[in-house]
Parts: C-alpha cells; structure tokens; sequence
C-alpha cells in the first residue's frame, strides 16, 4: 500500500451558522484518483477547498506529506486545482495561461517553453499556443485548465467538477481522457463531482458524502454493490429499497414473503432496510417465485428492458433481457447474495441521510 | 485589521470631499446669516424668498419641462432606433452604436456652439432651440439602454407569439415591451437626469430670455452668491436622493445600477 | 420582408442624427475654414499658434492631465476596496458614492467656491486650528480641484465596474498557480481593468479638457482655459469664425486623445508579460 499523502483531521466548516463540514476525516493515499461523491451541497466542493487552501477549517487540520498545511496560502500548496468553469486568464494567450505558474516560479525560458509544448500534447491541442481564450470550446478550454495546472508538476491534482460544463459525449471522452492522463502523470487526483457514473468509471476510491458527513469510503465496485446505507445505495444507480423486518440470522421478511440472506447478526424481528439492485430482480413464473405480481410497465433500454413489477403494494424495478409484456403475472425471485440488509437510521448523521433520501 | 482601518479611513476621507461641500451647503441654506461661517440661528427665510422670487421659478420651471419633454421624446425616439438596430445584420450594427456613441463623448462645448450655429442659421433661439438639442444628447442614453435589454430578450418567444396567430404590433406588446420595459424606463430616467444636469449645451442654444437652473445659477454665481441658493441647492439635491433611490432600489433595475453611471 | 420593416424604426432617428449632429458639425467646418465675409481662409485654424491661445491650450492640457491623474490615483484603490466589500452593503456604498454625481454641476462649483473662499469654512477652520489659510481660489490649483470634485465619478464607475466583473475564480486559479498578491495585482487585476481605466481616462480628461465654466467661476478671470477662449469668442467677441477655428483644434485634441487612449487600451488587453 502507498503512503498517505493527505490527511484531514476532525475538520469542521461552517458558513455563516450553517454547519458545512462537521467533524471530516479522510485520508488520501499517493498516486490516488479519490473521488468525493454527493448530491450539491453535500461539502465536498468545501472539502477540496480546504485541501486547496482557498478555504480555511474552523477547526481540524490538514496534513500534506507529513507537514500540517492548514494556515498554508493557496500560492504556497504544491497542489493545483482545475475549476469548475476553468478558469483561464481572459486577457493572456493560451501559452501565457499555462506559463503563468512557471513564470512565477523563475523557470527558464527555454523550459518553459518545452513544457507548454509538453502539456499541449497530453492534452491532444497541440500548435495552440498563440491562440486566444476565447476562440476555443468549452472542453478545449478545460484541458487547458488541465494543461495550465499539470505543467506545474503538483503532487496533487484538484478537480473540481471539471467535466460540468461539457456536453454528454465530450463528458465521456474526457473522462477516459483523464485516466489516460492520470497514469501518465502519476500523480494523486482528487475529483469532485456529483455524477455517480463518472465517480465508477475513473476512480481508485469513491467517498460519498451527504451533509457534511462521510456515507462511505470504497472502492467503486464496494460502493456500488455493497451500500452501507439507504442514501448510497439510493445515490449510486437506481434501487428498490424497502421496508423488511430481519425475521433471524439469514431471513428477511420483505412485503409478507420470505426471503432468505446472507446476512447474520441484526438480531430477531428487527426493522431493517433492504436494497435490491434492480438487474438482480430475477423474473420467474408466478408458482416459483416468492412473490407474485403482475408487469405494470415496459420500457426497452437498448441493453435491457427496464420493467416495473407491481407485487404486494410496492412497485418493482427490474433490469432483465427477458421480455416480459404489461398485464403478465409474474414471480420475483432473488439469490439470496443480491440481498443487501442495512440498519435502519439511529444516529444522527444517518438520520440526516435519511431525511435527505425521501 | 491594519489592513482593514486604512481602508475605512480612505473611505472616509473620499466620502468627506464627495458630501462636505453639500453638507455646507444644506447647512447654510437654514442659516439666518449672510455669513458663510457664522451660524445667526435656524430659518426658513430663504426658502420662503427662493419660493417667492419669480425669475428663479420661471426657471425651475423652464427646466422641469425641457427636461420631461425631452426625456420623452428621445424616449421614444430612442426605443424605436433600438428596435430598428436590433434587426439589422451585425456590422450595420456595430457601425450604428459606433455613431450613437460620438455625440456621448464630443466635448459639450463643441456638441452646445455648433447646434448654434445651426440654429441662428435658420431659427431664433429659444425654447424650443434648448429643447431639440437636449432631445439629440438624450437620444445615446435612451439607445445604450434599450438595446442590451432587447439583445437579452429572446427572439424566439416574439416568434412563438406570431407562430401562435398574434398580430406583431400584438405580439410586440404582449413580448418584447416586457421584456425591455427596465431598459426603456432607466433610459428615460437617465436622460432625464443628463438634462438637468446639462449646463454647456443648454448655455449656448438657450438665447437670450430664457433660463434653466444651470444657467441662471452660472449667471448669478458670477455675480456673487445669494443664500437663496444654498436653499435650492438643498431642494435639487433631495430631488437627486430621491430619484436615485427611486432607481436604485426599484427592484427590476436593481441590476443595473453599474450600467446606469 | 418583416425584418427590413422593423429596421425603418430606426429612420427617424436617423434622420434627427443627420439634422442635428451631422449638420451642426457641417456648419461649424464651414465658419472655420472661412472668413466673416465667406471667403476660404486657414487663418482662424492656425490663429491656435498665437501666444494667447497656445497659452490656454497648454494650460487646458495640463490641467486637464494633473486632473485625471488624481482622479486616477485616488479611484483605484478606491474601486478595489469597494469591491472587495461584502456584497451586502456594496450596493449601499456604489449608491452613496454616485450620489454627489447626480447633483447638479453648477450647484458643485457653487459649494466649492464657497468652501474655497477667502472667508470660506476651510479657511475658517484652518484659522481655528492655527494654520495659514488656504488662498487657492481664482488660481488653477482651485480649479483643479472642483474638476477633481466634478468628475472623480466618472473615473470610479467605470474602474469599479471593471473590477466586478473579474470572476472570483480566476483570482483563485492565479494563487493556485502559486501567484502572491502583488503578482496578481499586477499580472491579473490590472490588465484585467485597463478597460475601465481607459474609459474613465476619457470620461475624465474630456471634460476636463473642454470645460470653461469650472475656470471661469473659480478662476476669476485669471485661469484661462481654451474652452473660455472659445466661449468668450462666441458670446463677447462675436467672433464665430476665429471660435469655430480654435472649437475644431479643440475637437482633434480630444479625437486625438482618445485615439491614443484606446489604442492604449488594446494594448494594455493583450501584452502582459
């Protein structure tokens, strides 16, 4: 395992009386793509902030390479930051953007000049050196916000939702762009963003966030098939979370019907909540399934048909290659390692999730 | 902190010479003294005398209804170029607000001596001499602040309303004049403002007779200055307060307090 | 064509520009380039030479240039400060420093002549706190003074609006970048506001440049700008050929000067390092 080359300790923020941050810990390994995770609001544009240094916590404290940065001016950090709308300076050309850090940092001319070289090529725009800010498009702007902020040899790397702006297609494109770009580099990116498809493609570790508080901290394939609780498993893809009552060690009792689990130790006859991810739902005749219903829509997805199954008062979100017309009977079944069982809220920081999910 | 006392005390020291001048002058406009330094006690007396002096209202007057009058018509005259600029092609554009600003930055004198000379040639100065030249400097402001609204406004929801079976006299009152009414109505206010305030131009196309507030002033403060000013002073900067606060925190126009100088 | 249609709105306009600008520009070319008796003349052009007015004009510049100087140095900081003020109460503080702008220009000059006074406040207070009176008025330095007074607006507005319009996150990119503040002071909000400065350069120099009534109300006669020779020409002298002569000198100063200025300006956009 790498070493830890940020750390965030206890940091609490808050913006005029309203608590942003409470009590953060986090850590970031080196050569990391970290993404933070979470619906507008969440704090993690805050908490790249803090790491930035543009930010400065109310209290807790930051720590970059061993060495605490939180009183750090931003100009001081050796990290850089691409910004959500770039960013780029209006009134310099391209080349000027990208060698501005260098300028400052008394980089001599011919070095300076084979960087700008250097960074237009990883960003596929080379010879636009003399070209204007504004002659270019939205995602030519943001690799030279990439451009701009790489030439400067950051250990980290802060993006703060830089693929925002862009247009479905590009947005796709940037993002393999950007782990092409990541491996090249070899160094730490720190991603914010709230789209939970790019967080699955791109990143290492994935960090949900939800009003201030950490969710959880996974790999993508963790996060995705292993929720911790309702607001993750509802904020990554879409899920039936329902109500289910933990009849004994290996048995739920979902909508009146029986449905064995892997999960042990939640007591007898305890509330849970239990998601079921909707390509797990498997479609059956009605006498085999474990619970009867009848299709109430049909939708063809391209991959998959995307069906809703009325059975026992709740509706059903099912993913399956099967056809299965509207006004069929039907039976649900499920592999008993496709059933997540989750705690229902008690704390306070999942009841703040919870109030969040309905 | 330093930091921060520096700049509260340049604030002030900036503040002090933008308002003691004024200041003073409301103060002395209640001083039953003809000194400038010696307070003889509070009165109204100036205002009465202001109120009662037939030559300083004769050009209040004058200059109320050449200011609405003209505000008025460049107005109008103004909203309508700006519609007719917002049809045309791009670089008619660019040449047509290009010469709309000429007159916005010629020197008043030069702007005030050759309407002049225009006008001796072919009428008497007068009345209505003041009025059109006040109308020609008003026309840009009313211009500049249409034509962002209209460039703001959607074309499509105009066409959606033809597409929808209005008539476009219909569709322009039920579109677009919502749609710019902010801007037509800070450019009137704007324009009406620049009138007042107008003293080069007016001075020269005034003739002989006729007074507005700037030029009798002028005219008097050569003179000497009679306490019945400061009392004027006084009243025309209210009327100043209010009409800014009026347009400043009208809600609509909130926006445009930058643009509007 | 519906188009072309709603382009003729903008006829009568023009036509009122063509009457109104066009002509009177026409007719004072024409007075200066003849004499009384219409005869073509460059006399009245050239008359800019005689000692008298070359005298007034080079005070009219110099007057005109110490003028936008102060305005310029005291509305810079000024404009930053404003703008780095919570946005709450900015609005409030633009409001409070237009307002003395929207006052009547006389009633301006009135309150300074009288501040300036040999009996005036200043130099009663002065007096009080034992100082040497403050003897300015009917020099050029009083005049200075009230066209400072007069136009600093002009110079903060534009600054001002300049200065908002610089998005906070490129600020931020700049001290990412590992920018200190006098660095980005000079690299990004400076060139980033030369377009406010140039238009408050022109907004204020113009004037400056052009005014006769501030000179002649505070000078007393002694301060004799080219605008006071021209209005003497026109309205004592009657000498409308010799005025229309020296009014369109001073017209090509003021072209000149803000040819030069926004020339500048472009200028000042692209070369920053």
């Amino acid at each position: 395992m790498s070493k830890r080359l940020i750390d965030l300790q206890h940091i609490t923020k808050s913006f005029d009386g309203q608590m942003v941050l409470d009590d953060l810990n986090l850590y970031i390994r080196e050569n990391e793509f970290l993404t933070l995770l979470g619906p507008s609001g969440c704090g993690k544009t805050t908490t790249l902030r803090i790491i930035g240094g543009f930010e400065m916590p109310d209290s807790g404290s930051v720590i970059f390479d061993e060495k605490n940065i939180t009183e750090l001016a931003p100009n001081e950090r050796q990290l850089n930051t691409v910004f959500q709308k770039y960013a780029l300076f209006p009134h310099m050309s391209i080349a000027e953007n990208i060698a501005f850090g260098l300028k400052i940092k008394k980089k001599s001319k011919s070095y300076i000049k084979d960087k700008i070289k250097y960074a237009l090529k990883l960003v596929n725009l080379d010879g636009f050196e003399k070209r204007s800010v504004d002659s270019l498009s939205g995602g030519q702007q943001q690799r030279i916000a990439i451009a701009r902020a790489i030439v400067n040899e950051p250990k980290v790397l802060l993006l703060d939702e830089p693929l925002g702006a862009l247009d479905l297609k590009l947005r796709q494109d940037m993002q393999y762009e950007l782990i092409r770009l990541k491996n090249e580099l070899g160094i730490t990116f720190i991603y914010v963003t709230h789209d939970q498809e790019e967080a699955l493609t791109m990143s290492d570790t994935i960090v949900v966030m939800n009003q201030g508080y950490i969710q959880q901290i996974g790999t993508p394939q963790d996060i995705y098939n292993e929720p911790k609780n309702a607001f993750v498993a509802d904020f990554i893809g879409e899920s039936n979370i329902i109500d289910g009552l933990m009849l004994e060690d290996r048995l739920v009792k979902i909508l009146n019907a029986n449905f064995p689990c892997v999960d042990e130790g939640f007591g007898k006859n305890t509330p849970v909540d239990v998601v079921i991810r909707p390509e797990d739902v498997e479609l059956v005749s009605p006498e085999q399934g474990s619970l009867e219903g009848d299709v109430t829509s049909l939708i063809f997805k391209g991959v998959h048909w995307e069906i809703e199954v009325l059975a026992n008062g709740y509706e059903w979100l099912v993913q399956t290659t099967h056809m299965h017309p509207v006004g069929s009977h039907v039976g649900i079944q499920i592999d008993p390692y496709n059933i997540q069982i989750m705690n229902k809220p008690e704390s306070s920081d999942e009841r703040a999730v919870e109030s969040c999910v309905t | 902190m330093v930091k921060k006392s520096v700049e509260r005390i340049y604030l002030s020291i900036i503040f002090l010479f933008l308002y003691l001048p004024i200041v003073v002058l409301i103060v002395l406009s209640f001083n039953n003294s003809k000194s400038k330094v010696q307070w003889g006690g509070f009165t109204f007396n100036w205002y009465i005398k202001l109120f009662s002096s037939k030559s300083i209202m004769e050009a209040f007057g004058t200059t109320i209804f050449i200011s609405l009058a003209s505000a008025l018509i460049a107005t109008l005259l103004g909203t309508l170029a700006a519609l007719g600029i917002d049809a045309m092609k791009k670089r008619n554009q660019t040449i047509m607000i290009g010469a709309t600003n000429i007159p916005l930055l010629n020197a008043d004198i030069v702007t005030g001596i050759s309407m002049m000379l225009l006008f001796v040639r072919f009428t008497r100065l007068g009345l209505s001499t003041v009025l059109i030249a006040h109308i020609t400097f008003n026309i840009p402001y009313v211009i500049l602040n249409v034509l962002p609204k209209l460039k703001q406004s959607s074309r499509t929801t105009y066409e959606a309303a033809l597409d929808l079976g209005a008539t476009p006299f219909y569709a322009f009152f039920k579109i677009i004049w919502p749609q710019i009414r902010p801007g037509v109505f800070s450019g009137f206010l704007m324009a009406m403002t620049m009138s007042l305030d107008d003293f080069s131009v007016t001075y020269f196309t005034k003739g002989a007779g006729i007074h507005t507030l700037s030029t009798m002033i002028y005219t008097e403060m050569r003179k000497g200055i009679r306490p019945e000013m400061y009392a004027l002073s006084t009243i025309l900067f209210l009327i100043a307060l209010l009409l800014l606060l009026f347009m400043n925190f009208r809600p609509s126009v909130h926006k445009e307090k930058g643009d509007a100088l | 064509m519906r188009n072309l249609k709603r382009q003729l709105l903008a006829g009568p306009y023009l036509l009122w520009m063509a009457g109104f600008i066009l002509l009177p520009v026409v007719m004072i070319l024409y007075y200066a380039f003849t004499t009384t008796s219409g005869h073509f003349t460059m006399l009245n052009i050239t008359s800019i030479s005689a000692s008298i007015h070359l005298k007034s004009l080079l005070l009219s510049l110099k007057l005109a240039l110490v003028c936008t100087i102060i305005c310029l140095v005291l509305s810079y900081p000024l404009a930053m400060i404003l703008n780095n003020m919570k946005l709450k109460r900015q609005g409030f503080i633009v409001f409070v420093f237009i307002l003395p702008m929207w006052m009547n220009f006389m009633l301006r000059i009135l309150a300074w002549k009288m501040l300036l006074s040999n009996n005036g406040v200043i130099n009663t207070l002065l007096e009080t706190l034992g100082l040497p009176a403050l003897d300015i008025l009917n020099t050029p330095s009083a005049v200075v003074f009230c066209m400072v007074y007069d136009f600093l607006p002009f110079m903060i507005l534009p600054i001002y609006n300049a200065m908002s319009r610089i998005q906070k996150d490129i600020l931020e990119a700049a001290k990412d970048l590992g920018a200190g503040n006098i660095i980005i002071f000079f690299k990004i909000i400076v060139p980033l506001t030369m377009s406010g400065v140039v238009s408050g350069i022109i907004m204020v120099f113009v004037p400056a440049l052009t005014s006769f009534a501030i000179s002649d109300l505070l000078g007393g006669g002694k301060v004799l700008l080219i605008g006071n020779v021209i209005e003497q020409a026109f309205m004592q002298e009657y000498n409308w050929n010799l005025g229309s002569g020296l009014s369109v000198v001073l017209m090509i100063f003021v072209i000149a000067s803000m040819a030069l200025m926004s020339s500048k300006g472009e200028e000042g956009g692209a070369s920053v390092w």
